[in-house]
C-alpha cells in the first residue's frame, strides 16, 4: 500500500519538492531529504520542542507534522532567521547571554522565542514563560534564556 | 582572562543551529543500525530467529559470534558483554543480543520486531533487599559490585553515653540524564590487515574510553583504532561509559559490512536502556551529647548497581566519601555496597553518588534537629568542618574553610529568618497553601578520589600552529559546559594572548593526548591546570630558544610562533599530573586525603505546598558556593543554574516507573522533567578562596549544584508540613498524601 | 519513527463532500486525521494499527467559530489557539479558555483540535471537561445528513462514542451562559505545562435567588471516559450559596468516578484531589 506524496514547500525562503511518504514527518523531510539539520529530534513526540520550527507563521512540532499537511506550506527553520552572517536580534541576544549551553534545544527554542515576539513583541517575564514551556532544556535552568528573550523583546 | 565573562566560542554555532552533532553527521553509502534487545529480566538465550516477511539478506546483521576479539565492553570490571551469545545469561531486559543495519531507517523496526529471542528463564532480583538477602546470586559469589568501610574512631563506643541518638532510612529514585540529544553513534570501517582501521564518532564524553574498549573488542593496537568525540548535546555523565558499548556495536556493524553506519537512539529506546543515576537506600544513625555537637556518624549506605558494574565502583566510592557531609565527627562509619540487581546497569550522572549520600545526612539534620529540639542552623553551625579538622577518612583541612559563612549568606539572601516566622504564622491561618524555608548545606571532591587522578596520569599540551596561533591539546569533551572556551582563557592567561588566538583542537584520539575522561568536575582544576602548565612550558621553550623576547606582545608572540613551527615543523609542550606531595591516600583502608579539595556550598530553598493537591511550588531558590576561583562568571553561573534545575527536578518530580526490571514510563510524557513554567528565578552567588590545585586557584564546579537541592526541598516541605516522613527523593504529591494520611491514621 | 510507513496511507479529499463519501462507500476502512497531535505520537512510537487515514484538512466546512445570540458553535477543526484567540470564548465561556491554555503547550496548540480531541475519546483530554460544564452539544455529519448529541451522552465507554462509522463530528455547539454565572476549571498535572492531566474538574454553575439553579460538574482522568459528576451535582443543585453540604458533595462523587492506577499516578491520590478540588470549587462557589 505504498503511496507517495510529490511534497512542495516554501523553505525559509525558497520552493523545495521532494518526493515523500504522505504519513513521513516533516522533522525527517527536513533533516533527511532536505539536509537541514538544524532542527533536532529530541523525543519524536511532541513533548520537548527541540522539533520546533514555524508553519504558515505558528510555531509547530515538526515531529507531528505528516508531510500531507505540509503541501504548500511556508516553513521557517533556524537556518532562516539569520540575515547572511548577520544574526537576527533573537540569536545575538542568545549568545551574548551564554542562553545556549549544549546547544540542542536551541534551534528549537529560538524560534519558539521568535513565535512569541512576533505576537507579542514586549512580553513580561511570566509571558516568557509560558512562550517558552513547550521547549525543554536541560541545561541551563531556562534562567540565561528568559534573559536573552527579555533583551531581544526590548525590556531593560 | 581568567574572571572574565568571554563570550562562549563555540556560541556563535549553536544559535545558528550550525553545530554539527552525531546525527547530523552523513554519508555516501551509509546503513543506519538497530539494536535487537532481551525482553526478559534473566534467562539463558537458548535460540535467535529471524522471522517471515524481511528481506533478512539485504541486512547486516552482527551476532556475539562476530566478535573479532574479547566480547567484554573495557570498563572497571570487564563483566559486561557487548551482545550475548547463546547458551550465555541475559541479566536484565534490555540487553543487546543481535544488531542490524540496513540503508532503509523505517524498515530497521519492523525488522527489529521479526527476530524473536528464545531465552530459558531464570529467577530475577529486582530490588536491593532481594538482592543483599541473596535471594537469587546474580552476581560474584554475593551480587556485591563492590563494598568500602570507612571508619574513624569507634561509634560503638558512644551510643550509650550519647545524649541522643537519632535514626532514619533515606530513599532515592533513578534519575534519568535526559539529555536532549539522545546516543548516537557513526563508525567507518576501512582497510585489511595491518592497514585496517576503525574509526567511531559520536557523542561521547570519553574519547579515550571508547578507544581502549574498541581496541579490546577487535584486538587492534592503538593506532588502529580512533574515536572523536562530536559535541553533545548535553551529557551529564549519561555519556560516560555507555557510547563505549554503542561504539562497539556500530563499529561491529561497519566492519561487516565495509559501510558507514550510523545508530541513534529514539527517546524510547534512550530512556530504557541506557544508564541513568544509582538508586539508593542510606540508613543513617547519629549520636549527640547533650549540646547537639557530634559524637558519632553511623551510615549504612546501599547502592543498586543493576546487572554490571560499570561505574558503580567509583560512585559507590564518592557517595561514601560525602556520605557524613560537611560535618567533624570524632566516631564515623560509613559501610558502603553497590548490589547486583537484573536491571539495565546505571552509570554516571552529575553528582555521582554524592547527592544520594548528602541527600540522607542533609535530611536526617533537620529531622535531628527537630528532634533534639534545636535551631537547624545552630545545630550544623557548632558541626561544621573548619581548618585543623580531620574529615571521615582522617583528611586534615588545611585551607581556611568557612562554612557558617557559606550558610549565613544564603540564609541572608533568602530572607530565612524572616519568612520563617511569617510562614509559621501563615500556615496557622487555614490557607490550603502552606508555605515553608529550609536549606542544606554540602560540599564535592574535586576531581578524581586520591588515586584516580594517579592512575590516569594524564597528560594535556598545548601547541603552537603555523599561523601563530595556538592549539589546547586534551582529550576534554564538550557537552555544553564551554570547555573550550574556559581552557582558551586558561591557555591565554598563561601566554598573555587575548582569548582569540587560543583555540582547543577536536576531541580525536589521534592527535590529542589522553587527559583522562571529562567528568568529576575535574576539567578546570586538573587538565585546566596540566594546560596552564603546558602552556607556561611553551612560553619558556619559545624564550628560550629565542623567537621572542619576554614581555612580548601579542602580535610578536604570533610572529614568532610562525618562525618556530616553520624552523621545527611541530612546536609543542606538554604536561602530566603528578600527585601533589601533600595528597595522601590509602585506597585500600579509605583513609587519607580523598580529593584535593572541596568546593564548599549552601542551598536554601522556599516553597509552597497546595494542601488541595499536594503539589509542590518552588518559589524561591538561592545557591551560594565557594569554588576557590571563578574562571569565566557566565558560564560558571549557567553551570549551577543548570545543575540546581536538575536537582530540584530530582527532588520533586523526577520519578522512574521501575515494572519488571525495566523503566515502564519511558517517554517525556511520563517521565517530567522542569519547563520553563516550573521553575523560579534561581539564585546564584558565588564566593572564592582561591586553592593551588587548580588554575588562577579554581575549584570544580560541574557537579557541585546537583547536591543540595533535594534535601533543601524536602526540609522547607518539613517547613511547611510539619514533622512528616519526608524521607524519599522525589517526593512527588502522590507521596506526600501518603505521608499526611499515615499520620492522620495514626 | 518506529512505524513502518508504506503500511500506512494518507489520502487527502479535496472537500468534506468527498471525505463523507468515502466514508459511506467504505465504513470502518478510513480513520480521520486531523492536526495529527495524537496519531503522531502514536505512529511514531510504533503502536498505530495499520490503516487508512483520511486526512481533513481540506474541509472548510469542519472549520471556523460561529457565533449567534445564543450559541457559540465551532468547526471541528478549530485549533486551541483559535479557542484562545476568539474574543466570544473569552467572553462567555472562561473554562474553555483555561482548558484550551493547558493543551499541552503553544505548539500544539495550533495544530491540535477540539474535534480530534474529542474523537481521540481520551479520558485525560483537558477540554471535555469544559464541554461537559457547558452542556455542550456536538453535530455529527454524514452523507445521511446531521444529527446532534448532547455532549454528555457522547462518550459512551472507554473509546465508544456514538459515532456510526460513516460518521464524522461536524460542529460543536456551546449555549451562551445567562444570567449569574460561576465557572472553575482546575487540572492537576505533574508539571505547569506539558501535562497530561492527572485529574480536570471543570464546573459552570448559573446561580438566582442565591441558590444554585444549575451546576454541571465535568471530570477528566476519572473515569473511562470525560464524565459529569452527577450524583455530586445532585447534592448541590437547588442549595442556597450560604449552606452548600459541600462534604455531602465529595462523598456522593465516590458514585461518580472510578479512578485507577496508571503510569501516572493512584487511584488513591485522584480520589482524594478529586474531591478535594470539588470542595475547592464549592468554597469559591458559595462565595460568590
Amino acid at each position: 500500500m505504498a503511496s507517495t506524496l510529490s511534497l512542495t514547500l516554501k523553505v525559509n525562503g525558497t520552493p523545495r519538492t521532494v518526493n515523500v511518504h504522505p504519513l513521513a514527518r516533516l522533522l525527517d523531510v527536513l533533516r533527511e531529504d532536505l539536509r537541514l539539520t538544524g532542527t533536532k529530534e529530541g523525543c519524536g513526540e511532541g513533548e520537548c520542542g527541540a522539533c520546533s520550527i514555524l508553519m504558515n507563521g505558528r510555531v509547530v512540532n515538526s515531529c507531528l507534522i505528516p508531510a500531507a499537511q505540509a503541501q504548500d506550506a511556508v516553513i521557517v527553520t533556524i537556518e532562516g532567521l539569520a540575515d547572511g552572517e548577520k544574526l537576527s536580534s533573537l540569536q545575538d541576544a542568545f549568545l551574548t547571554h551564554n542562553a545556549a549551553q549544549c546547544g540542542f534545544c536551541t534551534p528549537g527554542m529560538i524560534i519558539s522565542a521568535q513565535d512569541l515576539l512576533n505576537r507579542c513583541p514586549n512580553p513580561d517575564e511570566s509571558q516568557v514563560r509560558e512562550g517558552l514551556a513547550g521547549n525543554l532544556c536541560r541545561c541551563t535552568g531556562y534562567v540565561k534564556i528568559l534573559d536573552a528573550v527579555k533583551v531581544a523583546g526590548g525590556a531593560k | 582572562m581568567i574572571g572574565e565573562p568571554v563570550t562562549r566560542k563555540e556560541g556563535r554555532a549553536k544559535v545558528l543551529g550550525a553545530t554539527c552533532y552525531t546525527d547530523d553527521l552523513s554519508a555516501d553509502g551509509m546503513l543506519w543500525g538497530i539494536t535487537v534487545r532481551s525482553h526478559m529480566t534473566r534467562g539463558i538465550l537458548k535460540a535467535i530467529t529471524f522471522g517471515q516477511g524481511i528481506p533478512w539478506n539485504e541486512f547486516v546483521i552482527v551476532t556475539a559470534a562476530d566478535i573479532p576479539g574479547k566480547n567484554r565492553v573495557a570498563s572497571i570490571i570487564h563483566d559486561q558483554p557487548f551482545l550475548v551469545g547463546l547458551g550465555e545469561e541475559i541479566t536484565h531486559a534490555e540487553q543487546p543480543v543481535v544488531l542490524l543495519a540496513h540503508a532503509d531507517k523505517i524498515l530497521l523496526e519492523k525488522a527489529r520486531r521479526a527476530v524473536s529471542l528464545d531465552v530459558e528463564e531464570l529467577p530475577a532480583i529486582l530490588d536491593i533487599q532481594s538482592s543483599i538477602d541473596l535471594e537469587q546470586v546474580i552476581y560474584g559469589s554475593n551480587n556485591l559490585l563492590k563494598d568500602i568501610w570507612i571508619k574513624k574512631g569507634d561509634c560503638d563506643a558512644v551510643w550509650d553515653q550519647a545524649a541522643y541518638v537519632i535514626e532514619g532510612t533515606y530513599r532515592t529514585g533513578a534519575q534519568e540524564q535526559m539529555y536532549l540529544e539522545t546516543n548516537t553513534a557513526f563508525a567507518v570501517v576501512e582497510g585489511q590487515g595491518p592497514d585496517l582501521q576503525v574509526t567511531v564518532k559520536g557523542s561521547m564524553q570519553c574519547p579515550y574510553y571508547v578507544h581502549g574498549a574498541l581496541k579490546q573488542l577487535f584486538a587492534l593496537p592503538d593506532d588502529q583504532v580512533r574515536a572523536i568525540a562530536m559535541e553533545m548535546g548535553g551529557a551529564f555523565g549519561g555519556k560516560e561509559d555507555y557510547p563505549s558499548l554503542m561504539a562497539g556495536h556500530v563499529a561491529l556493524l561497519a566492519h561487516k559490512s565495509r559501510r558507514p553506519v550510523k545508530i541513534t537512539y529514539d527517546r524510547e529506546e534512550d530512556l530504557v536502556a541506557t544508564t541513568k543515576r544509582h538508586p539508593s537506600r542510606t540508613h543513617v544513625k547519629m549520636a549527640f551529647d547533650k549540646d547537639g555537637k557530634f559524637l558519632a556518624i553511623d551510615t549504612d549506605y546501599v547502592l543498586d548497581g543493576g546487572a554490571y558494574a560499570t561505574m558503580s565502583p567509583v560512585v559507590l566510592s564518592r557517595g561514601a566519601l560525602h556520605a557524613a557531609g560537611v560535618y567533624c565527627s570524632p566516631n564515623v562509619r560509613i559501610h558502603a555496597r553497590a548490589v547486583a540487581t537484573n536491571t539495565p546497569p546505571p552509570g554516571a550522572f552529575r553528582g555521582f553518588g554524592a547527592p544520594q549520600s548528602l541527600f540522607a545526612i542533609e535530611r536526617h539534620m533537620d529531622v535531628c534537629a527537630r528532634t533534639m529540639g534545636m535551631d537547624p542552623v545552630e545545630l550544623r553551625r557548632k558541626n561544621f568542618l573548619k581548618i585543623g579538622d580531620t574529615t571521615a577518612t582522617g583528611m586534615l583541612i588545611k585551607e581556611k574553610v568557612d562554612l557558617s559563612g557559606i550558610m549565613d549568606k544564603a540564609l541572608a539572601e533568602i530572607g530565612y529568618v524572616e519568612k520563617k516566622k511569617a510562614f509559621a504564622a501563615h500556615n496557622a491561618s487555614g490557607d490550603p497553601i502552606k508555605k515553608g524555608v529550609a536549606f542544606s548545606v554540602f560540599m564535592h571532591g574535586c576531581g578524581f578520589t586520591g588515586s584516580g587522578e594517579t592512575y590516569y596520569a594524564s597528560v594535556a599540551g598545548v601547541e603552537g600552529l603555523a599561523d601563530g596561533t595556538v592549539s589546547v591539546l586534551a582529550a576534554s569533551t564538550e557537552m555544553g559546559q564551554g570547555k573550550n572556551t574556559v581552557f582558551s582563557q586558561i591557555v591565554a592567561e598563561a601566554l598573555n594572548l587575548p582569548v582569540d588566538m587560543v583555540n582547543v583542537a577536536p576531541a580525536d584520539t589521534k592527535y590529542v593526548p589522553n587527559s583522562g575522561p571529562t567528568v568529576a568536575s575535574r576539567s578546570t582544576m586538573v587538565v585546566g591546570k596540566l594546560i596552564e602548565e603546558a602552556a607556561y612550558s611553551l612560553k619558556q621553550a619559545l624564550i628560550q630558544n629565542k623567537f621572542v623576547k619576554a614581555g612580548y606582545s601579542p602580535e610578536q608572540f604570533r610572529e614568532g610562533m610562525k618562525k618556530a613551527v616553520a624552523t621545527l615543523g611541530t612546536f609543542r609542550a606538554y604536561s602530566q599530573y603528578h600527585k601533589p606531595p601533600q595528597v595522601v591516600w590509602d585506597d585500600a583502608t579509605y583513609v587519607g586525603d580523598a580529593y584535593p579539595t572541596f568546593a564548599w556550598a549552601c542551598d536554601a530553598a522556599e516553597i509552597s505546598v497546595d494542601t488541595v493537591t499536594y503539589e509542590v511550588k518552588v518559589e524561591d531558590f538561592v545557591a551560594v558556593q565557594e569554588v576557590g576561583r571563578v574562571v569565566n562568571p557566565v558560564l560558571a553561573a549557567g553551570q549551577i543554574e543548570g545543575g540546581v534545575a536538575q536537582g530540584i527536578g530530582w527532588g520533586l518530580w523526577e520519578d522512574t516507573v521501575m515494572k519488571n526490571g525495566r523503566m515502564a514510563n519511558n517517554q517525556m510524557t511520563n517521565y517530567m522533567i522542569p519547563t520553563s513554567a516550573d521553575l523560579p528565578r534561581l539564585r546564584v552567588v558565588f564566593l572564592e578562596n582561591p586553592h593551588p590545585s587548580g588554575p588562577g586557584g579554581a575549584k570544580g564546579i560541574g557537579e557541585l549544584p546537583m547536591d543540595g537541592p533535594a534535601p533543601a526541598l524536602l526540609n522547607a516541605l518539613e517547613n511547611a508540613l510539619g514533622p512528616l516522613r519526608f524521607d524519599e527523593a522525589p517526593m512527588t504529591p502522590e507521596r506526600i498524601l501518603a505521608r499526611i494520611e499515615e499520620v492522620a491514621r495514626g | 519513527m518506529r512505524s513502518y510507513l508504506p503500511d500506512f496511507d494518507l489520502t487527502t479529499p479535496g472537500s468534506l463532500a468527498e471525505t463523507l463519501d468515502l466514508l459511506a462507500k467504505q465504513p470502518g476502512v478510513f480513520r480521520p486525521f486531523a492536526g495529527g497531535t495524537d496519531l503522531m505520537v502514536v505512529l511514531n512510537a510504533g503502536n498505530l494499527p495499520v490503516g487508512r487515514f483520511l486526512d481533513l484538512s481540506r474541509c472548510a466546512e469542519l472549520r471556523g467559530i460561529q457565533e449567534t445570540d445564543t450559541v457559540l458553535s465551532f468547526g471541528a477543526l478549530t485549533t486551541f489557539t483559535e479557542v484562545r484567540e476568539c474574543k466570544a470564548v473569552h467572553q462567555h465561556f472562561p473554562n474553555l479558555v483555561k482548558s484550551a491554555r493547558l493543551t499541552g503547550a503553544l505548539a500544539i496548540q495550533n495544530r491540535g483540535t477540539l474535534g480530534g480531541n474529542i474523537a481521540n475519546a481520551s479520558p485525560a483530554a483537558d477540554t471535555p471537561p469544559s464541554l461537559l460544564a457547558y452542556g455542550a452539544e456536538v453535530e455529527l455529519i454524514s452523507v445521511r445528513g446531521t444529527r446532534r448529541v448532547a455532549y454528555d451522552a457522547f462518550h459512551r465507554g472507554y473509546k465508544q462514542m456514538d459515532l456510526a462509522p460513516d460518521e464524522l463530528l461536524y460542529r460543536i455547539h456551546v449555549p451562551k451562559p445567562t444570567g449569574r454565572t460561576f465557572h472553575f476549571y482546575r487540572k492537576v498535572g505533574t508539571r505547569q505545562a506539558q501535562a497530561i492531566s492527572k485529574i480536570c474538574l471543570a464546573a459552570f454553575a448559573r446561580i438566582a435567588d442565591g441558590a444554585v439553579a444549575e451546576l454541571r460538574v465535568g471530570l477528566g482522568s476519572v473515569a473511562p471516559a470525560p464524565a459529569r459528576a452527577r450524583n455530586a451535582e445532585a447534592v448541590i443543585l437547588g442549595r442556597p450559596l450560604g449552606a452548600l453540604p459541600i462534604a455531602e458533595a465529595q462523598k456522593a462523587l465516590l458514585v461518580d468516578i472510578s479512578p485507577i492506577d496508571d503510569i501516572r499516578s493512584s487511584a488513591h491520590y485522584r480520589q482524594v484531589v478529586t474531591q478535594n478540588v470539588l470542595g475547592q470549587m464549592l468554597m469559591e462557589l458559595a462565595k460568590s
